[in-house]
């Protein structure tokens, strides 16, 4: 909740105005029932028509007020919830854009996503509902217990008894059935994701004339998840009859103690049908009550998942102490006995990290090019997320140009590569803007770029050519087209380093072998590290790198390493025959 | 999220999609008719509360020591009575209603999911899953909760203002006059605001939409951007999406906002006139006090409906897109039935024939031209080609997962157009690129194509796909349950899994896509060797990735774009010196 409100601080004149203006409307509104009765008791004694006239002006006058007044203030209201809204939302992608790794792998992706839509708008719902509901409902409640209070107290203290229970029934109700919602939300899952195994094993299971089976195993998790959700579905059904019920029962109870009341001459009949109004009132204020109980709870949870991720300490900046300049240095890339694991030790747990990497040590001198290979799991991606710094190491130092990669500034590390990862995303917009992607790079560039990446071809088959418009994902292009894409990526700014993480392997082996030639002609200044699956793609670069399990296991040339390691022997002999 | 996509989106059909929801409430019919029943007799005994209150008031109007307390008793027992019975038959109306809307979801997705296992392969290459999933997840909820609450709602709602009507003009025609205000300033009202509002909130919706999908997307290209130092960038275009959507949130509830209040305002107004004309009617003694209390009452229960049933046809329109979406998928043309004449395809040899074949994926766009080809029992055709060059197409004919458009493929001599899907699919073993496990045991897992596979039969193929030891050493063996996706164990091992499903399945035939994934040397190994275990002494279909497999085939098909360049052995077709030699000689380089 704290974390909601520092985001309301410079609302605070706003909302005390707004805040206001709903308390002279939620006043006005509990006075109309008053004017009824005064009318009724005192006016038609009276038998002047004019006088009745003149305070039923005064009773249209107050509900065309109340009106205006509520208007003002939620419109207010909707204000405050916009702009802070906004803030949060932009305060929460600026922050998980920049998340270290190990940030975005303890969180997960799709539930950073959600953090940003989905719980921003239960905030933001939250927020205004605050401000007007939040108002309204105990000002109608509490104001129509006091107003009918001075009015008469023997028959208020009937709605003293009802109104604690009333609430306690809608909010009662309500907190049970949040627990029943999640479990009809875990049964959907389960139905979502037998529908989703079948959907992308559509083949297997009718190769093996499955869909019986299959049909059985959806049967069972639609028939748990209709159980539970008429459950969660009755249960929520009943807080509004029952409340009503009360409602009349207490409307009955004052009709006849008002009826004595009358009788015994303390009190008027007209109190009575005032009354019956402020019950209508009341029951208003006690649903919107419990609306705003159940909202608050979720955006409570909403803010705590928020502020967790606005809360997280900046990991990677740059760290000045190690500007130590190691001139001289003959390599331009140098990992000096770099040992990493991914997360953190957790002593009480008991437990300990594996090593992701051990002992890594290399150079490369400017120009040249390095090729990693290994099994998945080996480490391979973790070598360039090192070099890249989008985690620190364990231990060992990595050292770029001769300065050590914490001491770079964020911005002016990452311009010096062009890189493509694995999986790596293209963005909804032109072939052209994903591949420039932000950067002054000239035309010329460009179809250098898209040339040398063998995507020339494919590009110009479009009849808007570069100015063609890929989907979300790149939906639209086919796994080599975006791959060839992203290398033009890369290659575009003429990097100083360029990295490949298996960035060919849906291309076939002519495209990847012309791409290399293009690189080696064209790029001879930037150092290379193509880290890949297929030993076709790396035997001819400068340098190889072998790693299983996070060790080096080999390290030198093709020819050095069909020497001297079996393991890289064995990977030549299963991909190129003669096994 | 759902309140905010519940915009109105039209249906294209409105009468159709109707008469077919319709007809799915059709088998609860009686029930419905029931709860319609029960609903008008809930919400008469609640209109009766408001005039018997004005009866007790109007015997406790007579002043001090005047009042005649059996009357009042006996008015106000009534009362509760009433209101006991309206609020009994609403909960029951109301659980009622709750089984029967969460039954017809139920009905509904189970005829989706029939609906996807009748559908053709082809379907699923067409369509996003998430799309697919949306319809059950989220269309069929949007229906439900429909029927659920707005069926009953309308019902209430035109009882409850038709009755109130009624009500007010027998107490007294005159007063009742006050409503002619009231009514048509509501509807007037609602209407214009609906019409103003609409535009508003379908654009915040849609904004809302723009922004989920950007966010989404940059998130999961954050390490990319980083890498482009891109991020003051896109943090500025985040920020100019944020504007226009907290921007068209303000300015739908600019407006949106005024809906609670003015509703009130009538509702304040209705008493207003009501008191002022009340109180004067009062004074000539056209009226009782009694009378003007029901009125009040009365007055009470009518603009609300009114503004509901806007609400509700907004609810309605909505829930009829959603209905119109899941029909839409419902209406997808399936698989064509087996023949008439169609036979068990039994005792298989292997002998497989494709015999002048052409076949495109859509109409006009031929990519296999006049491809025949024979594989006797047990001999191994290589498919080869780069990325993209429709290997898999040869499986989806072979499999009949499509039909070829001219020509044919013959299983031992017979059309297999001849034989029942299933016993023709069943001839086949199958391991794909895409590792398919599902959640479940590794038994359940491995055992998948063989019903009542024995366990000992599962050990044994387990063993001959060499992955035996690895489930040895899990700590529930065979048990084991494989999670989604099947994170839990390497990829490699996945597919030694589905190597081992196939090896308990036992058929004549075998098709194999070996594209090499990411595995340790010892692994792949393992695969190797497993899959060569597998082969033995099947008609193989092999799409090709390692040379020995390619060498040692007794057919290769090469493939380029889509169609058939090159057949023939491996010497024949490096002699010809075109595309395979081509392909063959490019890794050396």
């Amino acid at each position: 909740m704290r974390f909601i409100f520092s985001y309301l601080k410079k609302y605070i004149k706003v909302m005390t105005i707004g805040l206001g203006i709903k308390l002279l409307a939620s006043i006005g509104e509990l006075l109309i029932p008053y004017v009824l009765e005064h009318i009724i008791d005192e006016v038609v004694p009276t038998k002047m028509v004019w006088m009745s006239l003149l305070w039923g002006g005064v009773m249209i006058g107050l509900a065309i007020l109340v009106r205006q007044f509520n208007i003002a203030a939620n419109r207010r209201a909707v204000k405050v919830a916009a702009e802070s809204s906004f803030e949060i939302r932009n305060d929460l992608f600026e922050k998980s854009l920049n998340l270290s790794g190990n940030q975005v792998d303890e969180i997960g992706l799709p539930s950073l996503t959600s953090r940003l839509t989905s719980d921003s708008y239960n905030i933001q719902n939250f927020i205004r509902a605050m401000q007007t509901m939040g108002v309204r409902a105990p000002m109608l409640l509490f104001g129509g217990i006091f107003v009918t209070l001075v009015m008469e107290w023997r028959l208020a203290l009937i709605l003293c008894i009802l109104a604690p229970i009333m609430i306690a029934i809608m909010v009662c109700i309500s907190l049970k059935g949040i627990p029943f919602y999640d479990m009809v939300q875990n049964s959907l899952d389960e139905i979502v994701r037998i529908m989703r195994e079948n959907i992308t094993g559509i083949r297997v299971v009718k190769a093996l004339s499955k869909e019986d089976y299959e049909r059985g195993r959806y049967g069972k998790a639609n028939d748990d998840m209709e159980k539970k959700d008429a459950y969660a579905g009755t249960v929520m059904s009943l807080p509004v009859p029952l409340v009503t019920l009360l409602l009349n029962v207490g409307l009955t109870v004052v009709v006849v103690v008002g009826a004595y009341l009358v009788n015994s001459g303390v009190t008027k009949p007209g109190v009575i049908l005032a009354f019956l109004t402020y019950f209508n009132m009341m029951l208003m204020g006690v649903m919107g009550l419990s609306r705003i109980f159940v909202m608050m709870s979720k955006a409570n949870a909403s803010a705590i998942r928020i502020e967790h991720v606005v809360k997280l300490q900046d990991e990677l900046v740059p760290i000045p102490t190690y500007e130590e300049s190691t001139d001289g240095d003959e390599a331009y890339i140098r990992f000096d006995h770099v040992t990493f694991k991914y997360g953190k030790d957790d002593p009480l747990a008991g437990h300990t990290r594996q090593n992701c990497l051990t002992d890594i040590d290399f150079q490369i001198p400017k120009g040249h090019s390095l090729g990693i290979i290994g099994a998945t799991g080996a480490g391979k991606t973790t070598i360039i997320n090192l070099l890249m710094r989008f985690y620190d190491t364990t231990e060992g130092e990595i050292y770029i140009a001769g300065k050590n990669v914490k001491s770079y500034e964020k911005k002016a590390l990452h311009q010096m590569f062009g890189v493509v990862f694995q999986n790596d995303a293209i963005f909804a917009d032109t072939l052209k803007e994903n591949i420039a992607f932000g950067r002054d790079v000239e035309e010329e560039q460009i179809l250098k770029a898209v040339e040398e990446a063998r995507a020339k071809e494919f590009i110009e088959n479009y009849d808007d050519g570069l100015m063609h418009e890929a989907v979300i994902h790149g939906a639209n292009l086919s796994g080599g087209q975006k791959q060839r894409i992203l290398i033009a990526r890369a290659l575009a700014a003429n990097p100083d380093i360029l990295i490949l993480d298996d960035s060919s392997s849906a291309l076939d082996y002519k495209t990847d072998s012309m791409l290399r030639k293009a690189i080696r002609k064209n790029h001879n200044t930037t150092t290379t590290i193509v880290v890949a699956q297929r030993i076709s793609s790396i035997m001819t670069l400068d340098d190889i790198l072998v790693l299983d399990d996070g060790v080096m296991i080999g390290h030198g040339t093709h020819e050095e390493l069909m020497e001297n390691c079996s393991v890289y022997q064995d990977i030549y002999k299963t991909q190129m025959g003669g096994a | 999220m759902a309140k905010m996509d519940s915009i109105r989106v039209k249906p294209k059909d409105t009468k159709g999609t109707l008469r077919r929801v319709l007809s799915y409430i059709g088998q609860y019919r009686y029930v419905i008719a029931l709860v319609l029943f029960l609903c008008l007799i809930s919400n008469a005994f609640a209109l009766l509360g408001p005039s018997l209150a004005g009866n007790a008031i109007n015997e406790a109007a007579a002043g001090k020591g005047k009042v005649n307390f059996s009357n009042v008793y006996y008015y106000a027992g009534r009362m509760l009575l009433c209101y006991l019975v309206s609020s009994l038959l609403t909960i029951a109306i109301d659980i009622i209603m709750v089984r029967v809307s969460k039954g017809i979801a139920h009905k509904m997705r189970k005829d989706v999911f029939e609906k996807l296992m009748r559908l053709p392969v082809g379907f699923f290459d067409r369509n996003q899953a998430g799309d697919i999933i949306s319809r059950v997840s989220y269309d069929i909820d949007v229906i439900s909760t429909c029927l659920a609450t707005d069926v009953v709602q309308i019902m209430t709602s035109f009882v409850t203002v038709m009755g109130a009507f009624i009500m007010m003009v027998s107490i007294s025609p005159i007063l009742a006059l006050t409503v002619l205000v009231t009514i048509p300033l509501s509807v007037v009202y609602t209407t214009k605001m609906r019409k103003i509002t609409q535009p508003l909130f379908s654009k915040r919706s849609k904004n809302y939409g723009k922004m989920n999908g950007f966010a989404e997307e940059m998130l999961s290209g954050q390490k990319t951007i980083l890498a482009y130092a891109y991020e003051e960038r896109m943090q500025k275009r985040f920020k100019g999406i944020n504007r226009e959507v907290a921007d068209s949130f303000n300015e739908a509830e600019y407006y949106g906002c005024t809906m609670g209040p003015s509703v009130n305002a009538i509702n304040n107004l209705s008493l207003c006139l009501i008191a002022m004309f009340g109180s004067i009617l009062y004074m000539k003694d056209v009226i009782v006090l009694g009378q003007i209390s029901a009125f009040v009452l009365y007055s009470r229960k009518f603009s609300g409906p009114i503004n509901e049933i806007a609400n509700i046809l907004n609810e309605l329109y909505s829930a009829l897109s959603a209905a119109e979406r899941v029909f839409n998928l419902l209406d997808e043309e399936e698989e064509l039935a087996d023949r008439e004449a169609a036979t068990e395809l039994t005792d298989v040899n292997g002998n497989v024939e494709l015999s002048h074949v052409y076949f495109g994926y859509e109409e006009g766009k031929t990519i296999i031209h006049d491809l025949s080809l024979k594989a006797d029992a047990g001999k191994l055709i290589a498919i080869v080609g780069p990325t993209g060059a429709g290997k898999t197409t040869i499986i989806n004919l072979l499999m009949r997962f499509y039909d070829v458009n001219a020509g044919a493929v013959l299983v031992d001599e017979g059309d297999i157009r001849d034989y029942t899907r299933r016993s023709l699919r069943s001839a086949y073993a199958m391991v794909l690129q895409d590792t398919w496990v599902f959640k479940g045991t590794i038994f359940e897992n491995i055992a998948y194509g063989k019903e009542d596979a024995t366990m000992e039969e599962v050990v044994e193929a387990a063993k001959a796909a060499s992955i035996h030891s690895f489930i040895m050493r899990l700590p529930k063996g065979y048990d084991t349950v494989i999670t989604e996706d099947g994170g839990n164990i390497s990829k490699g091992q996945k597919q030694l899994l589905t190597i081992a499903r196939a090896m308990l399945y036992d058929a004549k035939m075998l098709i194999l896509d070996e594209a090499t994934s990411n595995v340790d040397t010892k692994t792949e190994r393992k695969i190797q060797k497993a899959m060569r275990e597998l082969m033995k002494d099947k008609t193989c279909f092999v799409i090709a990735h390692r040379l020995s497999t390619i060498e040692n085939a007794d057919a290769i098909l090469v493939l380029n774009h889509g169609d058939v360049v090159e057949q023939g052995t491996h010497e024949e077709l490096m002699e010809k010196k075109k595309f395979y030699y081509n392909l063959y000689a490019s890794q050396f380089e």
